[in-house]
């Protein structure tokens, strides 16, 4: 099945916001992981073939550009909220993966009845009770995201031999990370007293082999949110929409579909 | 011309074959390598052989900070700078410099130097650092913003230095309800700020704009001439013309009474694999945001290990051949650096002398002979051929003292 994607630029807080979309049905707004995300994946394509499916860049990361005054995940949050109000969206589903969690989240703590469901893949944005979430500042720029996958051959997959242009693009998105989660590190002290407003129903997914961040963490999610349930997924790295995302889409539609 | 001695005072008390074995000597490479006692020993070492450096001529001191790294022991500039304003009596002390972006508390610096100029009565010069990118992460700083915090910070301690409090400072990167701070300099305006660097253009200009002196930090001729050619340019499209006041040039000189003796000693400065800022994974000394945009793509090459090192590792050998490093008799020594010199005309020159493992007793004979030998032919040299230094220049301290620039005149009256 051939997917037709749309590109779109939004004007948004004095910046231009970069907007992938494609499919049609229920709304879902997936909000990509701190590494940036590939223009298009098995994962999104997946979804599309089900709902109408929005993939934006974050502020400064990949095609957006980048607000010199933006200064963390509650920023971007607000820019994504402007997005959906500007597209005249609702009863949205936010699917976040990673660090694109931690903007779920505060979205979803901000607006608690707004949102229809609620994913968290290996969501950022909390401190972990054991471990720390995995510190890009002082690995290279193929070490990191390497470490976020189980398998070395998922990896590979996705970005084949890495190209200089990629190896810049994750310079700058960590660049980005600095600048809107410097310290804590990836993490709200704050968030964790802000979930139990959330009404939306949330899945939690955790890769079994998340080396970016602790599943510990998944229990404070699990205890902060209102509705929410754990899935694991076995043989799996943090970016589980890259390393399992048949699986992943499997889950989603179903929690998203379930009334 | 001012002739500055200088160290990095090395931490070598330590295994080399643990920081080899580890692949690090910076940042991460374990403090559980440090040895207390023998750091104790090398900092009263140190000591000693910065009255020594007075006591034989040098008319300056120069300190610098640096951190998590056996490559220098001074993790805080201003507390050797404090020590050398009570048992010192001539000197100039340079501080090249305090890192502003590593300080939340700008007004806490400026208290510091204040407390320095005026215990000193009146010899520091005050020079600014952005820190290296290992400082960053050392300090918890984020590189993301370590440029709009030196201007700020800088801007800051310099509104301190010239305005009467109290005031409040609402900035981007500091907010103080009360700037009132009961330590001002002794120096008016204020002590003479020069900034030190390797490459990056962005401050050689801001510099320029300032009226700062920019020290190169042993940069190849042909690359200080890059730098001295921008700064031109930028001084001029402020109103001035630059002179050898605004130029300072730090460079390796080692000096033994054998040439063979002296070669064998200059060998320490390449005592850790040559990188002497301690071997390192290149993200640590420019974590992103750190750098100009304008190098990203040749460093994450680098970074990878795709592109060479764009500052190059050149051998011993090859340093020695290009004047980065001098080694060798006080005769040998001063041919070579009058012909340094008359290729980059500094009105400020720092001669860093010892590092790595060199024994005290070579330490303090370098030292002698640079003081009493090196230094005065340097001087004589640098009169002749007109390099005057910031005082013999009676430069102004800003840009906005200047009384060679109408406008600025109108402006200041």
């Amino acid at each position: 099945m051939s997917l037709a994607w749309t590109d779109t630029t939004h004007e948004i807080a004095g910046g231009k916001l970069h907007l992938s979309r494609a499919g049609s049905g229920r709304k879902l707004l997936i909000l990509h992981h701190d590494i940036g995300t590939p223009d298009r994946l098995a994962f999104y394509d997946s979804l599309a073939g089900s709902f109408d499916v929005l993939v934006p860049h974050h502020p400064g990361w990949g095609k957006s550009e980048r607000p010199q005054w933006l200064r963390s995940p509650r920023d971007i949050a607000a820019i994504h909220a402007w997005l959906l109000a500007d597209l005249g969206l609702s009863d949205v589903s936010l699917i976040g993966l990673g660090f694109g969690g931690w903007i779920a989240a505060e979205m979803a703590s901000l607006a608690p009845a707004a949102y229809r469901r609620l994913v968290l893949v290996g969501p950022m944005g909390i401190k972990p009770p054991e471990g720390d979430i995995a510190d890009q500042a002082i690995v290279s720029y193929l070490d990191y995201p390497q470490a976020g996958f189980h398998d070395r051959a998922a990896f590979t997959r996705v970005y084949g031999d890495v190209t200089t242009d990629q190896l810049e693009q994750w310079d700058i998105c960590r660049e980005m990370s600095f600048r809107t989660a410097w310290k804590p590190y990836m993490y709200s002290q704050t968030l964790p007293h802000l979930l139990g407003g959330i009404r939306a129903p949330a899945l939690v997914v955790w890769g079994d082999d998340d080396r970016h961040v602790p599943q510990s963490a998944a229990r404070v999610w699990i205890e902060g949110l209102r509705n929410a349930r754990l899935e694991t997924i076995a043989a799996c790295g943090h970016y589980v929409d890259m390393e399992k995302p048949d699986e992943l889409a499997r889950l989603v539609t179903s929690f998203v579909n379930a009334n | 011309m001012h002739l500055m001695y200088f160290t990095e005072q090395p931490m070598a008390a330590y295994d080399a074959h643990e920081g080899l074995k580890y692949g690090a000597t910076a940042l991460t490479f374990s403090n559980k390598h440090y040895d207390p006692v023998a750091a104790s020993r090398l900092y009263n070492e140190y000591l000693e052989e910065y009255v020594l450096a007075e006591e034989c001529g040098v008319d300056g001191i120069m300190l610098n900070e640096h951190h998590n790294a056996p490559f220098c022991m001074q993790p805080r500039t201003n507390m050797f700078g404090a020590i050398l304003a009570a048992v010192t009596k001539r000197v100039k002390i340079v501080f090249l410099g305090n890192p502003l972006p590593l300080s939340d508390n700008p007004v806490q610096l400026s208290e510091e130097i204040s407390m320095i100029d005026m215990i000193s009565k009146g010899r520091v010069v005050s020079g600014f650092v952005r820190g290296g990118g290992q400082e960053q992460l050392a300090n918890g700083v984020n590189p993301a913003f370590n440029r709009e915090r030196f201007v700020e910070a800088h801007d800051l301690i310099t509104k301190i230095w010239t305005e009467p409090g109290p005031f409040r400072w609402e900035g981007t990167h500091y907010q103080q309800r009360v700037v009132n701070p009961w330590a001002l300099p002794l120096q008016k305006p204020y002590p003479r700020v020069w900034i030190p660097g390797v490459l990056s253009k962005e401050t050689v200009i801001w510099t320029a704009q300032q009226r700062y002196p920019y020290i190169a930090l042993n940069t190849s001729i042909d690359a200080t001439k890059v730098i001295w050619d921008t700064y031109s340019k930028a001084a001029a499209e402020v109103g001035y013309t630059a002179g050898p006041e605004n130029f300072g040039y730090l460079i390796r000189v080692h000096v033994q009474d054998t040439e063979e003796k002296a070669l064998q000693n200059a060998r320490q400065f390449m005592w850790m694999q040559g990188e002497f800022t301690g071997l390192a994974h290149p993200v640590w000394a420019n974590p992103s945001g750190y750098f100009s945009p304008s190098g990203r793509r040749g460093f994450v090459e680098f970074a990878v290990g795709r592109a060479k090192n764009p500052r190059g590792q050149p051998t011993f050998e090859e340093q020695v051949a290009d004047t980065m490093i001098v080694a060798g008799t006080p005769d040998q020594v001063i041919a070579r650096l009058k012909h340094l010199i008359e290729h980059t005309r500094p009105g400020i020159m720092g001669l860093w002398g010892n590092d790595g493992t060199v024994p005290a007793a070579d330490r303090r004979r370098c030292i002698e002979l640079l003081g009493k030998e090196v230094m005065p032919a340097l001087r004589e040299h640098g009169a002749k051929l007109g390099l005057k230094d910031p005082w013999e220049a009676n430069a102004p301290v800003h840009l906005r003292y200047s009384t060679d620039i109408p406008v600025q005149r109108a402006a200041a009256e």
